[in-house]
C-alpha cells in the first residue's frame, strides 16, 4: 500500500494526506528503500559469514580483519587504561569482604607449604642425582623450558557464545599459534589465532577446549574440559573407575607424547583442584569436577608461553 | 554535527567499550551489552534504516575487535536494529515504555538468535549456559545500562520531530 494515502478528517470535513518521506529522518523512508537496505545488509552479513568460514586464516578477509584489529588496537588500549582504575577499585572493595577469613586461611596454608618446600627440596636434589645416573631424557617441561610473553587483555568475548579473549601480543612478540596461555594461578587456554600484534586465546571454558591432565597425587589421567552447565567449573573426563582421585587433589597438565602426536601443553601447568568425585554403575568413567585456579571472569593480563627448546621430532 | 556522524561516533565508542570494558563486567555469567543498548537507542530515535546500518557496522566493529568470525554479530544486530527501528516508527512511537520493551525483546532475540546461529555454524554451545540464568542476568544488566544510554540517545539524537510532524498532514480541500 502506498504511503501517500488520503483520509477524511471528520471535524474539518476535508481530506488530509500524509506527506511524502521526510528528507531529514529515516523514520519516514519509503518501504522499498527500507527493505532494500536491510536486505542488502543481511546479504552482506551472510556473505561475510560464508567467506569468513570458508577461507583460510591467511585469506584476504582475515587479512582485512587483522588490519582492522590493528587499527582498533590504540583505542582498545586507551579504553582498557581508563577502565583499569575502576576495575581495580571494584576488586579491592570486593576483596575487603573476605579479607579476614582469607588471611587466616593463608596463614595456615603458609605453615603447611613451608614444611612441604623442605621435603620438595630434598626430593628435587634426589631427582637431579638419579636423572644424571640414568641419563634420563625428557620433553619440554613447565616452567623450566618456557619463557613467557606477558600481555594485557584488550578485548573480551562479545557474548556468552564465545569463550575467547584477545591479548595485546602477537607474532612480533614471539607468540605462536597453539601456544599455551597461563596466569600466575594456572592454565587459561591456548592461542587459536594470531596476528602481528594481537592473539586470540580460546579459554579452557570453551566447549572445544580439551587438555590431557593428571592428578598430581595419584597420577590418574584424564581429559580436562568444560562441564555441561557448570559455569566456569571444569570436569576431568575419561578417568577410569579403578583410578584413585580424591577431593582436594591438584590437577596438572599431562604433557603426553604418543606416536607422532604430542600434547600442545607442557607437563606440569596447574589447572585446578578437585571439588567432587563420583561414579555411577552406568557410567564408564568417574565423574570428577575441578575448580580451576585461574579466575576466567576477571582476567586482565596473561602470560603466553614460548618454548625455549625446538619442537621434538617424533618418529 | 549531522545525525549520521553522531550515530557513527556512538556506535564506535559503544563497540570499543563493549569489547574492552563491558565484556568483563560479568554478573551470573552475563555481561551488559552496551553496543546492543546503544543500537536500540539509535533505532528507536532514528528508525529502521539507521538502526539496521548501525547494527551492521557495530557488529562488524565488534567482530573485528574480538577477532571473531566476521558477519555473525553483524547479522544479528542488523535484524535487531531494523526490527526495533520499525517498532519505534509504528506502535512504539513516543511511548514511554518503548525502551524497556525494546531492551527485553532485543536481549531475548540476540540470545536465542545467537544460539541458533552458532548452532547452525557448528559451534558447541550449551543452551543451558546461553539461555539459562545468563539470559535473566543479561536482561537486568541491559535494563540498568539502558537508562543512561537512552537518555544520552534522546539528547544527542534529538530529532526534528516538531517540524516533521507538522509537515506530515496537509489539508487538501
Amino acid at each position: 500500500m502506498p504511503r501517500n494515502r488520503t483520509a477524511k478528517v471528520a471535524v474539518l470535513g476535508s481530506s488530509v494526506r500524509r506527506a511524502a518521506a521526510s528528507k531529514a529522518s529515516s523514520r519516514s523512508s519509503s518501504p522499498l528503500r527500507r527493505r532494500l537496505v536491510v536486505a542488502l545488509l543481511v546479504v552482506a552479513a551472510l556473505a561475510l559469514i560464508t567467506v569468513s568460514f570458508r577461507e583460510g586464516t591467511s585469506g584476504p578477509l582475515h587479512g582485512a580483519q587483522s588490519a582492522g584489529a590493528k587499527a582498533l588496537h590504540p583505542f582498545e588500549i586507551a579504553a582498557e587504561r581508563v577502565a583499569r582504575p575502576f576495575r581495580d577499585a571494584w576488586s579491592w572493595a570486593d576483596g575487603l569482604f573476605g579479607a579476614r577469613s582469607e588471611a587466616d586461611r593463608l596463614r595456615s596454608q603458609v605453615e603447611q607449604l613451608r614444611q612441604q618446600v623442605i621435603q620438595n627440596e630434598s626430593a628435587l636434589q634426589e631427582n637431579v642425582r638419579l636423572r644424571a645416573l640414568l641419563e634420563y631424557l625428557d620433553g619440554p617441561t613447565f616452567p623450566r623450558d618456557y619463557s613467557g610473553v606477558s600481555a594485557a587483555l584488550i578485548a573480551r568475548p562479545p557474548s556468552a557464545f564465545e569463550q575467547q579473549i584477545v591479548v595485546a601480543a602477537g607474532t612480533a612478540n614471539g607468540v605462536r599459534l597453539n601456544a599455551p596461555v597461563v596466569t600466575a594461578e594456572g592454565l587459561v587456554g591456548q592461542v587459536t589465532r594470531v596476528t602481528e600484534d594481537a592473539a586470540q586465546v580460546t579459554l579452557l571454558t570453551d566447549e572445544t577446549s580439551a587438555v590431557s591432565a593428571l592428578d598430581l597425587r595419584t597420577d590418574a589421567a584424564g581429559i580436562v574440559r568444560h562441564g555441561a552447565g557448570t559455569g566456569d567449573m571444569l570436569v576431568l573426563d575419561r578417568v577410569a573407575k579403578d583410578e584413585v582421585v580424591n577431593v582436594g587433589d591438584e590437577v596438572i597438565t599431562a604433557g603426553w607424547r604418543s606416536g607422532g602426536l604430542a600434547s600442545l601443553y607442557p607437563k606440569g601447568i596447574p589447572i585446578g583442584k578437585v571439588t567432587s568425585v563420583g561414579q555411577t554403575d552406568t557410567d564408564l568413567y568417574k565423574q570428577v569436577q575441578i575448580a580451576p585456579y585461574a579466575d576466567f571472569g576477571s582476567l586482565d593480563s596473561v602470560l603466553v608461553l614460548v618454548s625455549r627448546r625446538p619442537p621434538l621430532k617424533l618418529p | 554535527m549531522t545525525h549520521a556522524v553522531k550515530i557513527a561516533v556512538l556506535v564506535f565508542v559503544a563497540g570499543v567499550l563493549q569489547a574492552t570494558v563491558f565484556g568483563s563486567a560479568g554478573v551470573f555469567g552475563a555481561t551488559p551489552d552496551l553496543l546492543l543498548v546503544t543500537l536500540l537507542a539509535i533505532a528507536l530515535r532514528r528508525g529502521a534504516v539507521a538502526g539496521a546500518l548501525a547494527g551492521f557496522l557495530g557488529g562488524l566493529l565488534l567482530d573485528v575487535a574480538t577477532l571473531e568470525s566476521l558477519g555473525v554479530t553483524s547479522l544479528l544486530l542488523t535484524l535487531v536494529g531494523y526490527w526495533i527501528g520499525r517498532f519505534g516508527e509504528t506502535t512504539a512511537r513516543d511511548r514511554a515504555y518503548a525502551p524497556v520493551i525494546s531492551v527485553v525483546a532485543a536481549t531475548v532475540f540476540v540470545a536465542v538468535g545467537g544460539y541458533m546461529l552458532h548452532y547452525m555454524l557448528g559451534a558447541d554451545v550449551l543452551a543451558a549456559r546461553a539461555l539459562g540464568t545468563a539470559l535473566l542476568a543479561a536482561l537486568g544488566l541491559n535494563l540498568v545500562v539502558g537508562a543512561p544510554v537512552f537518555a544520552l540517545g534522546r539528547l544527542l539524537l534529538r530529532s526534528d520531530e516538531r517540524g516533521g510532524r507538522a509537515g506530515e498532514v496537509q489539508l487538501l480541500g
